[in-house]
Parts: structure tokens; C-alpha cells; sequence
């Protein structure tokens, strides 16, 4: 039984972990179709932000208020990677419009630059930023042991979900940007303003991908290569949930993250991820559309 | 592979005969300096360890340069990045021989890197300088073998845990050659002492999600793990053994790969009371470590640690520079020759140079994690324990056929 529930509650972990850090990419590359291969290392953007505030906190500030750094960490990480998303669409993505190709090599270029100045400015090493004490450590039911920290990351994913699907569906501004990405022509033609609509969205989409980082970074350790290793898994939760849904991403999410930790209980970590990427590619090709596809009119689709 | 050689060679004769015409031929032989390449992963999973390593060359040039060279000449390092990737470190370390001519190389942390360039030394006959405790099988003539071979460290640390009455094993590590041959080794040895592997599981490299092998760990209930995770994975594991209220008075861990390096990165309190077992630790006492704990933390800060394979890497440059006056020449095979039964004082105690196998005989010393972030000596062997590879002088070892895995 204590097995049974531990299994469920890492599944129910490996998933809102994934889910977190395909949520923006989701955006990105879901609704905007730019294949952002930057994703991960803004992912690495707010680990190391997350680092930052953590070392200013322990050096100048009292350390009573040092368990505060994280929720200082959280909006600061989304902060900075929104800005550093509209940048990166304003200079260089919306420039490349429909051109995928040429967007993911120069989205790739740039994340290789962002890897190189977290190298040149925290080093090669790892970081360690250490949990605030309200996290560290887990919760005692029974012989099971559920982590603080999984639980506020589960907490995390659900107040991020709420508000993307709040921006999205309930809001004017979601409304416009939905407008833009189905039908750009015709959204203009409303006197939409869709260069302006591109950038926040990116940026949103960027932003959370900090917030992602800021929650990684209590779980190992914060290197440049961070992002690389969650990159994967984030574009194979998008693809399989079928590009534009954020339905779809939330139940691949789930499958990835359940069928890798069921897999792993009975098998070893490196067949499970190959187990996982097979039925991610075998779904694929019965359903090239992913799990849930968005019915448009346009001819060209 | 010898065509290619030659194409190769040919090449960089041209290319060495059209950049002369401008400037005019300067002969190597000549030149007051020396060429030596180092080799190590500054990027990737594994930057974690091996730029400390780095570190500690850099270090030792430095004090070589300083006083007076080797054979009147300063040497001059030449550094490229594996970025943790075997393949990587093959083509640099072909850059390194065939296009910058260095005389020889310090590198490698994985032995799947090790492994990867192994070959590529013994076809241009170089000489490799390898700073890190291994899982033996394994004894090239262009490879000189200065971190722990498995007798003089997996081995008299499992025997270790075995008298202190641990009866329960689960081992763990990183999916790649070290730790494979390390349990198959360790699994051998318990088993003719009687004693349960309870469990093996391995890791990727880059994994970062453990919950899956904590729940295996708790279910089997071991009372030791052995751990033979490298790099960024230990972070991770320990990190999410914490989050489970899992401490050391719990399960207790015998590492391999955590030296007081790592130990900054995952964090002190977390790993404090594991055990570990190495040939030296920053808090070895004796006075070369003193004088080099003193000059590594002036020139590089503080707050660094030094650490066994850092003193390896150390002392594998002096080792070099000693052979060579010794030889009076940078020739490959000469310097081997001279090394052979060579013997230094190096901060961990004398070593000596096996000339068979080209491993280092060396002190072995468990040591426990402090909070503090230093690693204390428990125990440790009499007297320097000579390197057996090959584990023949052990019966049980012999019955179980060990054989490399390549």
C-alpha cells in the first residue's frame, strides 16, 4: 500500500515537474509555433536568479528573513525572464516570422550564448542554493515520506496553470492573443496590435519558464547545462499533447511522468526513458496531431 | 588508422612549411619552453569535479615554472575542453598530440573518457597523466595511472563496512564503465563474505528526477549504500534522500566519488556523517599538504577545497617533471623508463610508481563528512598499499573471473 501511494505521489511529482517547465514552451512554441530552443536556458535564467537573491539574502539581510528569499525568487525569476523574452523576440524572433528553421538555428545559437555567460559570470561549477527551511525536509504520513518541496512545486504548477488558462480564456488580452495566433489578417484588420500581442506573449510564456527554474533549482544542482536537461521532455509534452492546447501539454505531461516512473519501479532509469520515448513516438505516428487538435477553418492548415 | 596517421602527418607538415615561410622556422628543440596539454571537462556534467583538477595542474606548472623549469625550460600548458563527452575528448586530445605537439597530457576524470583517448595515445605514443581513482582492469603503457586503483579503494573500503558488521548492500551509480565494474567487483566480494546485495540500480549521467531509486532504497531497506554516482547526479540524489527525511543515521552511504569539492556543492549539512573513501583529504596531516592546501587556496580563493584527485593531478605534474630530469629528455619512451619506481613526497605521503603497471602504490584512508565541510580521517592503512590493477592477488576475485568490461 505505502508503495502503491509513493509511487502515485512521484508520478504525480515527475509530471508537475514537467508540466512546469513545458507550461511556457506551451505558449512559445504551442500557440506561436516558434520553436524556441532557448526555452531551457531561460529555464536556467531563474535557477541562477534564484541563486542570486539566495546569496543576497544570506550576505546582507538578517537571517531571520532568510527563508523569505524564495518568495522573493519566484515573481524576480518571472521578472527577469519576460524581459529578457521580449528582447529576445523583439531583435531576433520577429524577425524570423514563418521561418521555423532559420527561428530554432538562431534560438539554438542563442542558447549557447546564454550557456557560455552563465559560465563566464557563475562559472563552470555547480551552484547550491540551499531550500528555505519551510521546505527542506518532508512529511511524515504514516512510513511514507512526501517532500515539502514536491508539494509546493504540485501547488506551484496549479496557481500557473490557473493563471495561463486565465489569461488565455478569460481575458480580454487572452481573447486578442488567441485572435492574433488563429487568424493574424483578420485580427488586424480588428485593429488588434499584434507585434505588441507576439512580444507579451512570448514574454509570458518566457517568464514561466523563470518561475520553472526558480523551482528546479531546490531539487539539484544549478549549472549552465540545466535547462538542456529538461528541454526534452518539455518538447515531447508539447508535441504529444498536440501543438496550441494547453489541455493537451497538461494530460502529456501526465502520461510522460507516470508512464517513466511506473516503467522505472519495475525496470531501470535508462530503459524507462527509452520506454518513453518509444510510446511517445508510437503515438505519434497513429496521431501526428498529438492528442488534441484545434479545428480551424484556414485552408492552409 | 595509420593511413589516416600519415595523411595527418602530412597535412600538418604542410600546413607547419606554408605558415614558416613568412615568420622563419623556429626549431622546438630550441625554444626555451615545453608544451603539456591538459585535458579536462570545463563544461557539462562534469565541469562539477574536473576543473578543480584543472586547477591543481595549473598549480603545479606554476611552482615548477617558478623554480626554474623542467630541464631549464618553462612549460607551458595547453588547455582544451571534453565538455563530459568521451567522443569530445578523443578529438582534442588528437588536437592536442598531433596539431599543438605537446609532449604529454594531464586529463580525463570518467573512465569512459579515459577510455575514449586510450587509444588514441597508444597510436601516436603519447603519454596520458590520469588524476583519478578508477575501477582497474585496465593498464596501458602510454597511460600513467596516479588516482586509486580498486584494491586501494573499492575494495579495502567494502572489507571496511564488512568488519564494522553492515550485512545489507544496495549499490548505485552513474550508468557508465566505472561504476559497473566497481560493483561487479564489490558484488564479488560480498558474496564470498557472506554478505546481500540488496538491490543495483544506475542512473544517466544527466538524470535529475531520483524519487523512483529512493522509493527502491527504501523498500529493500540496505543498511549501507554504495554509492558510485559522478557529477551533478550526487547533487540531486542527496538533495532528494534530504527531502525524504533520509539522513545518514538512517541509511548510511560509502562514496567514491565525493570529495570535499563535491561536498561544497551538495552541501554539508546535508551529506554530514556519509562516509567516503579516498588516499587523501584536505585534512591529511602532514607538511607537504599543509604547504599545498596554503598555495592552492592563495592562488585560487579561500573558499576552495582541495581534494584526492586534485592532489593526484598535482602530483602527477611533478611526477612528470621529476621523470623527465631523470631522463634528461621529453621522449615518451625515455620518461616511462625513468618513472618506474619513482618515488615522491607528495601531500598524501610517499608514492611510488609501479614500473609494471603504471599505477602509484598509496595510503588508504575512510573518512567521514563533517559538517564543516572537511572529510576526517577514520581509519586508515599502515603503509602504502601497492596498485593490483588486475586484483590477482585476491582469491575471491580470481574465482569470479573479473574481467574488464569494455
Amino acid at each position: 500500500m505505502n508503495e502503491i501511494i509513493m509511487t502515485l505521489f512521484n508520478g504525480l511529482s515527475a509530471s508537475s515537474i514537467i508540466l512546469l517547465t513545458s507550461l511556457g514552451l506551451a505558449i512559445t512554441f504551442g500557440l506561436m509555433r516558434v520553436i524556441n530552443m532557448a526555452h531551457g536556458e531561460f529555464i536556467m535564467v531563474g535557477a541562477y536568479t534564484t541563486y542570486m537573491i539566495h546569496n543576497i539574502f544570506a550576505a546582507y539581510l538578517p537571517s531571520e528573513i532568510f527563508d523569505l528569499y524564495y518568495i522573493l525568487a519566484i515573481p524576480a525569476a518571472f521578472a527577469i525572464t519576460f524581459l529578457l523574452g521580449i528582447l529576445l523576440e523583439k531583435f531576433v524572433i520577429s524577425k524570423l516570422y514563418g521561418r521555423e528553421i532559420d527561428s530554432l538555428l538562431a534560438t539554438w545559437g542563442i542558447s549557447l550564448i546564454f550557456q557560455q555567460a552563465a559560465r563566464s559570470i557563475f562559472g563552470s561549477q555547480g551552484v547550491l542554493v540551499q531550500s528555505p527551511s519551510f521546505l527542506s525536509g518532508g512529511l511524515s504520513l504514516g512510513s511514507v515520506v512526501i517532500s515539502y518541496n514536491r508539494l509546493f512545486i504540485l501547488a506551484l504548477v496549479g496557481v500557473c496553470l490557473f493563471l495561463v488558462w486565465f489569461i488565455m480564456y478569460r481575458s480580454n488580452f487572452g481573447a486578442q492573443m488567441r485572435a492574433t495566433m488563429q487568424n493574424r489578417a483578420m485580427a488586424q484588420c480588428l485593429g488588434i496590435n499584434s507585434r505588441k500581442v507576439d512580444s507579451i506573449t512570448f514574454g509570458i510564456g518566457s517568464g514561466l519558464a523563470g518561475i520553472a527554474g526558480c523551482s528546479v533549482a531546490l531539487l539539484g544542482s544549478v549549472d549552465s547545462t540545466l535547462g538542456q536537461n529538461y528541454i526534452v521532455n518539455s518538447f515531447m509534452s508539447v508535441v504529444l499533447g498536440g501543438v496550441g492546447k494547453l489541455l493537451g501539454t497538461f494530460i502529456s505531461s501526465n502520461i510522460i511522468g507516470f508512464s517513466s516512473i511506473f516503467v522505472e519501479n519495475y525496470t531501470s532509469s535508462s530503459i524507462a526513458k527509452a520506454i518513453v520515448l518509444v510510446i511517445v513516438i508510437i503515438f505519434l505516428q497513429k496521431r501526428p496531431q498529438g492528442l488534441f487538435v484545434i479545428r480551424s477553418r484556414a485552408l492552409d492548415e | 588508422m595509420k593511413k589516416k596517421i600519415v595523411k595527418r602527418a602530412a597535412c600538418t607538415f604542410l600546413a607547419a612549411a606554408i605558415s614558416c615561410v613568412p615568420v622563419g622556422c623556429s626549431n622546438e628543440s630550441e625554444s626555451d619552453e615545453v608544451k603539456v596539454g591538459l585535458l579536462h571537462s570545463l563544461t557539462g556534467s562534469m565541469a562539477i569535479s574536473e576543473v578543480s583538477v584543472r586547477d591543481a595542474e595549473l598549480l603545479a606548472i606554476e611552482e615548477i615554472n617558478a623554480a626554474g623549469g623542467v630541464l631549464g625550460k618553462q612549460i607551458v600548458a595547453v588547455q582544451e575542453d571534453g565538455a563530459s563527452d568521451p567522443s569530445t575528448f578523443a578529438t582534442k586530445a588528437e588536437k592536442l598530440i598531433d596539431s599543438d605537439e605537446v609532449v604529454t597530457v594531464f586529463g580525463c576524470w570518467t573512465s569512459a573518457s579515459r577510455k575514449a583517448v586510450k587509444q588514441i595515445f597508444e597510436d601516436y605514443d603519447n603519454l596520458l597523466w590520469y588524476p583519478v581513482q578508477y575501477e582497474g582492469m585496465e593498464a596501458s603503457s602510454n597511460i600513467m595511472y596516479m588516482g586509486a586503483a580498486p584494491n586501494q579503494q573499492i575494495v579495502p573500503a567494502i572489507e571496511y563496512l564488512i568488519d564494522q558488521g553492515y550485512e545489507n548492500f544496495f549499490l548505485l551509480g552513474s550508468d557508465y564503465v566505472f561504476p559497473r565494474t566497481a560493483n561487479m567487483i564489490i558484488t564479488a566480494q560480498l558474496e564470498a563474505a557472506g554478505c546481500n546485495v540488496v538491490g543495483e540500480e544506475y542512473a544517466a549521467m544527466d538524470q535529475t528526477e531520483f524519487s523512483a531509486i529512493i522509493s527502491k532504497i527504501e523498500e529493500a531497506q540496505p543498511d549501507v549504500i554504495i554509492n558510485t554516482l559522478n557529477g551533478t547526479g550526487n547533487v540531486s540524489f542527496f538533495k532528494q534522500m534530504d527531502e525524504r527525511n533520509i539522513t545518514a543515521d538512517d541509511i548510511m552511504t560509502m562514496s567514491f566519488s565525493i570529495a570535499e569539492e563535491e561536498v561544497a556543492a551538495i552541501g554539508a549539512d546535508i551529506l554530514q556523517g556519509h562516509m567516503v573513501s579516498w588516499n587523501y583529504y584536505q585534512t591529511t596531516e602532514t607538511e607537504e599538504n599543509t604547504k599545498f592546501v596554503e598555495a592552492y587556496k592563495a592562488k585560487f580563493g579561500e573558499d576552495r577545497v582541495t581534494s584526492d584527485p586534485a592532489e593526484a593531478a598535482y602530483i602527477a605534474v611533478y611526477m612528470w617533471a621529476a621523470a623527465c630530469e631523470k631522463a634528461g629528455s621529453f621522449d615518451v619512451d625515455a620518461v616511462k623508463e625513468a618513472a618506474a619506481g619513482l618515488s615522491f613526497e607528495a601531500p598524501e605521503g610517499t608514492v611510488t610508481i609501479n614500473g609494471e603497471n603504471q599505477h602509484l602504490a598509496k595510503t588508504v584512508r575512510i573518512g567521514q563528512i563533517s559538517e564543516d565541510g572537511l572529510i576526517y580521517e577514520i581509519y586508515a592503512t599502515d603503509a602504502p598499499v601497492e596498485p593490483d590493477p588486475y586484483l590477482t592477488t585476491y582469491q575471491w576475485a580470481v574465482d569470479a573471473g573479473i574481467q574488464p568490461l569494455e
